[in-house]
């Protein structure tokens, strides 16, 4: 859970985040680009959250169980939502959806690593 | 795919409830809707009896936070009401818990997501009636 994946998932999520937020600050709908890169996102996410649940099977399981398997459906669902969302809002706002998604992935990984560093061995 | 100049499509002033904005707010609160009945699910589920106030109170905000998603997204005038009455109490909820988790502490020994006027999520929650209840205001019915 503390590998570069991690690292590399919530950097990349707060470039887009950056980026996604001038778009909505400029007025612009969410272009294509957007989209596939908010995916993109998503697919690396989603990655992230197989390792950890390939990792609920080895030796050292988060002792709070529960909250991570919580946790890592929200995170896998998180981008995918957002996605959604912004399809049905061609605004300015919607890519201020996908800007906050982008913004709160970070967090949902952060809180992941969290419960995972406190396991059962 | 070349980023055209397209004009951007704006919605009318007197669009639908959960249009625009709203719909970054229906994301938002449904976000915290989620968390924070989870929250209370979990800490009801495990250890209820340490800090029975606040857990009892967490599932008070989850589902706040849920009756203000289904307003948002339900929209209309009965939306509307929905979404009014739970910013409401949403506000008045983040203040009062916040002020006493703040002023008495003993009686909060675990956090809510209202504790400390939400400050262990960033103060979203502090933030989020405000603005809900000014979108609620945008949108009322013309008369």
């Amino acid at each position: 859970m503390n590998g570069p994946l991690s690292v590399a998932t919530i950097v990349v999520a707060l470039v887009l985040a950056a980026w996604l937020l001038l778009r909505a600050a400029l007025n612009r709908a969410p272009s294509r680009f957007d989209l596939l890169a908010t995916a993109a996102v998503s697919v690396l996410v989603a990655v992230l959250v197989l390792v950890a649940v390939v990792g609920l099977f080895g030796d050292h399981r988060p002792s709070d169980t529960a909250t991570f398997g919580g946790y890592l459906i929200t995170t896998i669902a998180f981008g995918p939502t957002a996605i959604y969302l912004a399809r049905m809002e061609p605004t300015r706002w919607g890519n201020l959806i996908l800007g906050v998604a982008c913004l709160v992935l970070p967090v949902l990984v952060l809180r992941l690593q969290q419960i995972a560093s406190v396991t059962v061995a | 795919m070349p980023d055209s100049p397209a004009p951007t499509r704006t919605r009318p002033a007197d669009a639908a409830l959960n249009t625009g904005l709203g719909r970054l707010l229906l994301f938002v609160y449904g976000v915290f809707a989620l968390s924070a009945s989870a929250r209370a699910l979990v800490q009801i589920a495990t250890h209820f009896s340490e800090a029975r106030l606040a857990y009892l109170l967490s599932a008070v905000a989850g589902l706040v936070y849920i009756s203000a998603t289904v307003g948002l997204a339900v929209g209309g005038e009965r939306g509307r009401l929905i979404a009014l009455v739970s910013c409401s109490i949403e506000l008045l909820g983040v203040l009062i818990v916040g002020t006493l988790s703040v002023a008495d502490a003993v009686a909060f020994p675990d956090d809510t997501v209202w504790s400390h006027y939400g400050s262990g999520y960033g103060y979203v929650p502090l933030v989020l009636p405000f603005i809900g209840l000014w979108w609620i205001w945008r949108h009322r019915p013309q008369s």
